[in-house]
């Protein structure tokens, strides 16, 4: 298990290498650079930005520049925030996005879980049907709609909660943007969690478990739900890398501090180095996720060894 | 809408929030809310970048030789009066004895010398530099070809008094010395911290409040400086200025009570705002104007003056003012918006009668070679919004009974503006909101060779009129030619003028010390909460 990590660990470089390389160029290419504007600069000044931040320089000579900082653990200065480096950026905003993004996986896999498992259980009666047209309800209404509804209703109307802001991860400030943020997942979850459920329940094995005269619950609790949360797990490595990432929807519509902006905002700013951070940023994550989930699978499922 | 929403009594669970949240503001305390459109880049003067949002922030810490009243009108700030040489290019500032710093410092001359070096300083590559430009040498000192010492600027008299002397007279330099890149720099923090002079924990500004609170993205507050020689006239303890970006989100937190102040509301709320909260709503004219660029380039249809005049007769302004933009545009048939000041506002000669300018401009286009054969087709370029789409799709149709077939192509801001700059394109969008309250400032716009002349428009007799204006000390004389010189481009059909700006603001109807102006700016440090 041991060596299987770290086999995976030393494969994620050159994927990162390569993420890193074809995100450095991909950037550069696209039309317009960081100091374009609704206002043309005056050349001179234009030439003063250039070579402040080194933009002047030959594009091979940049990259082995920036991958040089990079290995030193350095992501550069923002080209649009100045007075903040990307890493001063990414280390103010990711504890955000991962307490908002954390906390809404978190009720996503309490409330999806059991209503996933009750609809299997309960096929094609009121109860599979109001659960999973909801959860169809919960995927089709993007969270752009729901977003501003909670803030209008909750915040508005009600007075209840806050409308947005972020206080310092207050508690009435987290309730809106977590339950927003969750509902999408809630239903994936709901959907997923009943259709393996559905079909692990058709399997022998659970024919046998039956055969032998086990109750229904031990069935269930013991034999069915452990396979049945399989393909649930493999969602969840990536969703998760994703959604503590944040996401760049709800923080705008509740002014919320994370680092979701930071990857619309860079790329649109052309931010450069910004992109680049989030980038490298995401990237780690998504590897490392991919990671616990496989690891995971094996504690799930005796079939699956990383022994060799 | 009650009042008890817009009063400063937050609802229990959310007041514990704030005062955990902004534990640097005692309770009870009167801070001023503001959501602003986007965040400061920096509160080093010389690396902001240009947003409007920025300016509210460093006008409320730092404080120019000159300063404004809440109506926009220029006050003594730093210096207590001043005295320009007859010939217009020498001024001396006579700074005033009780200036400083919020760290006790006192602001001197220096201050202000070292200041505008740092920002023409090359190394410090500031896209604002070129704002300081009509002070003698400034540019050749920007592009490093002459060393810093030779910038026009002195500091003399003990650190009391400052000179500068210009390149050639500015009628407006006193106007643009409200603007930020005229604030002074504390000297002293940057020789001991050199860069990180900037950061929160060594920072002192000389304006009516100072920065004490920064989390990126989200919020940043600022202090009453005690050591502000008007402090005990300041009224507020600080202001918080909550970045927001979702507009329709705004609109929430000020109807929850969490801002005071919500600049640039979304137009398309304008009606539903005036019905519901019509005490908190406003709008007022602004120094900008929203217009399409005709290509003079070789090779585009645009550059037949029978073309575009027959393109901008038949532009229904008010159409586009009233019934797209549902009144929170206002028609204009010029570049320099009305409100500018030492201007008449100009307007082109088109006439009333929709019939005759159809008619008219359909003879012009026929004239010109134009017909069910031969076709007019423009390319039409604007950068993604909602606004601009609407109002492109407005225009293009109001250009079709003419038989012009209009391809519309947008673009992200950034390609936007650098496929412009580059010719691609026979009309384009583009607007422009003044650096300072001058007509100049609007109609270099159309100078030859100016980087934001993005149709490359050029005309000797108006670039002759630009000269000459520039070179004019009596102001009313200056008038006459800024104004003969635009009615030229008018009548040349230069470009075609849509619409002036407007400034949006939602304002707590419980503060006094805000008023709208035409520059949209509001000093905080005239705010007051009525109770």
């Amino acid at each position: 298990m041991l060596i299987y990590t770290l086999k995976r660990l030393l494969q994620a470089i050159p994927t990162l290498l390569i993420v890193i390389t074809i995100s450095f160029f991909l950037m550069r290419v696209a039309p317009g650079g960081p100091f374009d504007g609704e206002r043309q600069l005056p050349p001179e000044i234009e030439a003063n930005l250039m070579a402040a931040y080194h933009l002047d320089e030959p594009l091979p000579m940049q990259y082995l520049r920036y991958m040089g900082n990079l290995l030193q653990g350095d992501f550069g200065p923002s080209f649009k925030y100045k007075d903040f480096t990307v890493t001063e950026l990414i280390a103010q905003g990711f504890p955000v996005s991962l307490e908002i993004g954390g906390l809404a996986i978190l009720l996503a896999l309490i409330v999806g879980l059991p209503l996933g498992i009750a609809a299997a259980l309960k096929r094609n009666s009121t109860v599979d049907y109001v659960v999973m047209g909801t959860a169809l309800t919960g995927i089709a209404v993007p969270n752009f709609v729901l977003a501003p509804i909670f803030a209008l209703v909750f915040g508005v109307l009600l007075g209840w909660l806050p409308a947005g802001g972020w206080n310092g991860g207050a508690l009435p400030n987290l309730v809106l943007p977590v339950v927003a943020l969750s509902i999408q997942q809630i239903a994936y979850i709901a959907r997923m969690m009943r259709a393996s459920m559905i079909e692990v329940l058709g399997s022998h094995f659970i024919r046998t478990a039956r055969a032998k005269g086990l109750s229904e619950s031990e069935v269930i609790w013991r034999h069915a739900i452990r396979p049945a949360l399989l393909p649930v797990m493999s969602y969840l490595g990536p969703a998760i890398a994703g959604i503590v990432t944040g996401s760049v929807v709800i923080e705008q519509i509740f002014g919320i501090p994370g680092i979701g902006r930071y990857f619309v905002q860079g790329a649109l700013n052309r931010d450069y180095t910004l992109v680049m951070g989030t980038v490298v940023f995401y990237g780690i994550l998504i590897v490392v996720m991919n990671l616990i989930v496989d690891l995971l699978y094996s504690a799930l499922d005796p079939q699956i060894r990383y022994d060799d | 809408m009650s009042s008890s929403l817009l009063s400063r009594r937050l609802f229990p669970l959310s007041a514990l929030a704030i005062a955990i949240g902004a534990a640097s503001a005692p309770a009870g305390a009167d801070m001023l809310n503001i959501g602003v459109q986007g965040e400061l880049a920096s509160f080093d003067t010389s690396q902001v970048s240009g947003g409007v949002w920025e300016s509210q922030v460093l006008m409320d810490v730092y404080e120019g030789l000159v300063t404004q009243s809440p109506a926009g009108e220029l006050l003594p700030g730093m210096a207590t009066e001043w005295e320009i040489s007859d010939d217009g290019t020498t001024y001396t500032f006579h700074l005033r004895d009780d200036a400083k710093w919020s760290d006790g410092e006192p602001v001197t001359a220096e201050d202000f010398v070292f200041g505008w070096q740092h920002l023409l300083k090359p190394e410090n590559a500031s896209k604002y530099a070129y704002m300081l430009y009509p002070v003698k040498n400034a540019e050749a000192v920007n592009t490093g070809e002459k060393p810093l010492d030779t910038l026009g600027v002195e500091a003399t008299d003990d650190g009391k008094t400052f000179t500068v002397t210009l390149d050639h007279p500015t009628p407006y330099f006193l106007q643009l010395l409200t603007h930020y890149t005229a604030y002074p720099v504390p000297k002293h923090l940057v020789d001991e911290y050199g860069r990180d002079w900037v950061k929160l924990d060594h920072i002192a500004t000389n304006g009516a409040f100072h920065p004490v609170d920064w989390v990126s993205q989200s919020r940043i507050s600022v202090e009453k400086s005690s050591t502000y020689y008007d402090a005990d006239e300041v009224s507020l303890d600080g202001v918080n200025y909550y970045t927001v970006e979702d507009r329709n989100a705004g609109i929430s937190r000020f109807r929850a009570g969490e801002l005071d102040v919500l600049s640039d509301y979304p137009s398309s709320r304008y009606q539903w705002l005036t019905e519901n909260l019509p005490d908190a709503t406003h709008m007022s004219p602004m120094l900008g104007s929203y217009y399409y660029v005709f290509n003079h380039r070789d090779g585009h249809p645009t550059t037949d003056a029978r073309v575009r005049e027959a393109l901008n007769l038949v532009i229904r302004r008010n159409v586009l003012s009233q019934q797209i933009m549902a009144g929170s545009f206002k028609a204009s048939t010029a570049m320099v918006p009305p409100g500018t000041s030492h201007y008449d506002a100009q307007q082109m000669d088109i006439g009333d009668d929709m019939d005759a300018r159809l008619e008219k401009a359909r003879t012009l286009l026929e004239d010109a070679g134009y017909g069910p054969d031969n076709p007019l087709n423009l390319r039409l370029r604007y950068n993604t919004s909602d606004e601009h789409k609407k109002i492109a799709i407005a225009v293009a149709a109001m250009w079709k009974p003419l038989g012009v077939n209009v391809q519309m192509i947008n673009s992200e801001a950034t390609v936007h503006y650098q496929t412009i700059a580059e010719g691609d394109f026979d009309v384009a969008r583009a607007g422009w909101i003044a650096d300072y309250n001058d007509a100049e400032n609007f109609l270099t716009l159309l100078h030859t060779g100016v980087g934001n002349n993005y149709g490359a428009y050029s005309n000797e007799e108006y670039d002759a009129l630009m000269d000459q204006a520039a070179q004019t000390l009596d102001l009313d004389d200056r008038q006459a030619l800024l104004e003969q010189a635009e009615n030229l481009a008018l009548d040349d059909n230069a470009f075609a003028p849509m619409l002036t700006y407007v400034t949006r603001n939602l304002v707590n109807p419980n503060i006094t010390g805000w008023e709208d102006n035409v520059e949209d700016d509001h000093p905080s440090r005239w705010v007051e909460f009525q109770d």
